[in-house]
């Protein structure tokens, strides 16, 4: 019990920002039409790419040669998640911009 | 904790907080039709504020970041790569990026987890600590074998959708997974307890490999048609891999950016399987398949034919059209043509329609991105609900390339696997053409009725090469 009030002190903000988090991630998407569901999970596939910035730190401390080619590999697969993922969402959502310029030609 | 005041540390986290801040208003963005391409650019800006400020002021134990050309040269060969493959992939295949880029995340927890094990299990064993619980490890083993799944899993799933791996579809595989995955977290809880030695790091490699075959047995059982949920579910695992990247490094963007992409991503995969009328539970375990052979009472149904001509005919006039489209119009990538054949219909004043299922295609909303890239309007897209009141005065209902979304067995046949899932109601309709390569069963692999209802007639072919001899034919009446 003590070991995880201790735990529970050590990592308050951590633990804090981590329930926040939750709750916003629940609120900011609950009312997403269908339609948007493709593109919604494509842009925040996007952004779970920012555990790019772990790859580059762990390669920008690397010193023996395996660490950097692991590094090496971790920042191009992480960099491939966030360009490739905002670049497909991109290419999703360019086709939905249309429809807005036809309705007020209507 | 004493820190001490440094500009550049100020500037780093200040751009975490900008970074935070852009992922919350662009998910929410995206969120609305209207805002949703603005949404992406605003997270893809938070995104480049992170990560160029790592670079350029990241310290820890007060130095910087080495190796800065190799980062660089790995960010360019990544956003390369990453840039012309999703340019270039076709419509139909964007689920299948979705998956590769999601593993390639996950890949990328995993690899940060592996290398920085050895590097927390030194550091405990200089200081004698006598196991390794604490937050650390903790970090680092959820994110490996998290990461780890997600990687394996979504390479499944590419593979499923790309139609390279079928299902293996056997009761056994639940008790395998099952025990896999509680094998896997008792793995965390013994290795744990270890008591660090140095160099001592072959059970965190063993443990990467389980985390690896838990993700393959994991999607494995899963129906194909289900793998959009599955992938949605694989994208919210990476998120809480992210944020435990985030928990390891005390940092604020991968803690936020992770976790809300762990969150929204499970509440999208339970909208979706809402979508469907199916629990998650459901999709997991794969009730579909299993019990397929509901409706099985075929054989000698007859199913008729329509030739091209009496098609043509039959639709240039007609009152009002709908067209239902499915996985197999983005397959034959007729989008452009099932237009031309719409445009050429109402300059005969006949009224047409699109009739969107929210599942049809291979994810929600793959039908309204196929139709609106030929330049659809989006008015006359119409929602199942809709589309089932106006049924009744509907003359005829072109069904081009979809299955499962117009199979009367959900509302009718208790026994079928997609029983209680919404579907358009096509048979409602005055008559019924469905364009379809043969006979073939759908993606949820059962019978469909339809075929072989009074009101239908089948045009046999393939959807783009039928499309045009239908247009031709129209357009010499």
């Amino acid at each position: 019990m003590e070991e995880i009030l201790k735990f529970f002190l050590e990592y308050k903000e951590a633990i804090f920002i981590i329930i926040l988090s939750i709750f916003l991630g629940i609120e900011v998407i609950s009312h997403v039409p269908a339609v948007l569901h493709t593109p919604l999970m494509s842009g925040s596939n996007a952004i779970h790419g920012v555990v790019i910035i772990g790859a580059i730190i762990v390669m920008g401390h690397a010193e023996d040669t395996l660490s950097l080619v692991l590094g090496f590999i971790a920042v191009i697969l992480g960099t491939l998640n966030v360009v490739g993922g905002f670049v497909v969402t991109d290419r999703m959502l360019e086709m939905f911009k249309k429809k807005k310029i036809d309705k007020p030609n209507k | 904790m004493e820190h001490l005041f440094s500009t550049e540390i100020s500037v780093l986290e200040i751009s975490y907080l900008l970074a935070s801040i852009l992922f919350i208003l662009g998910l929410k963005k995206l969120s609305h039709p209207d805002t949703a391409r603005a949404g992406n650019l605003w997270a893809a800006a938070g995104m480049t504020a992170a990560i160029l400020f790592t670079i350029l002021f990241h310290k820890k134990e007060g130095q910087g970041i080495g190796n800065i050309i190799w980062i660089v040269v790995a960010l360019a060969i990544g956003t390369f790569i990453g840039w012309y493959s999703s340019k270039k992939v076709k419509m139909t295949a964007m689920p299948q990026m979705v998956s590769i880029f999601n593993g390639m995340g996950g890949a990328c927890a995993a690899l940060i987890s592996l290398m920085e094990f050895p590097k927390m299990q030194t550091m405990f064993a200089a200081a004698g600590a006598n196991n390794m619980f604490n937050g650390e490890a903790i970090a680092i083993l959820l994110a490996l074998m998290i990461g780890g799944v997600s990687f394996a899993g979504s390479m499944i799933a590419f593979g499923k959708l790309d139609g390279r791996i079928g299902d293996i579809k056997h009761p056994i595989l639940r008790i395998i997974n099952l025990s896999f995955l509680l094998l896997l977290l008792a793995a965390v809880v013994f290795i744990m307890a270890l008591k660090p030695v140095e160099g001592n790091n072959m059970i965190i490699y063993l443990f990467a490999i389980a985390a690896l075959i838990y993700g393959v047995t994991f999607v494995m059982p899963i129906g194909g048609a289900d793998m959009p949920v599955v992938i949605s579910l694989l994208n919210s695992f990476t998120g809480v891999a992210a944020a435990m990247g985030g928990f390891l490094y005390n940092n604020q963007a991968m803690l936020t950016g992770g976790i809300l992409v762990g969150s929204s991503g499970t509440i999208l995969t339970i909208l979706m399987c809402k979508a469907m009328n199916r629990s998650l539970l459901n999709v997991i375990i794969g009730a579909f398949g299993v019990s397929a052979e509901g409706s099985a009472q075929s054989g000698d149904k007859n199913v008729k034919e329509i030739s091209l001509s009496d098609a043509s005919i039959l639709l240039s006039y007609s009152q009002k059209v709908y067209i239902i489209p499915g996985y197999g119009l983005a397959v034959a990538q007729a989008q452009h043509l099932c237009h031309e054949l719409d445009n050429l219909l109402e300059s005969k004043g006949v009224e047409v329609k699109y009739g969107i299922h929210p599942v049809a295609g291979r994810m929600p909303g793959h039908m309204n991105v196929l139709l609106a890239e030929a330049d659809v309007p989006y008015e006359k897209l119409v929602e199942m609900d809709d589309v089932n009141n106006e049924m009744s005065n509907t003359d005829v209902v072109i069904v081009i390339g979809a299955n499962d979304v117009v199979n009367p067995a959900a509302e009718t046949d208790p026994s079928s696997p997609i029983y209680g899932m919404p579907v358009i109601k096509a048979w409602d309709a005055k008559n019924v053409i469905v364009m379809k390569r043969s006979m073939a069963k759908g993606y949820a692999a059962i019978e469909n009725d339809l075929f072989y209802h009074a009101k239908n007639r089948m045009l046999f072919g393939d959807a783009k090469a039928t499309l045009q001899k239908l247009v031709a034919e129209i357009k010499s009446i």
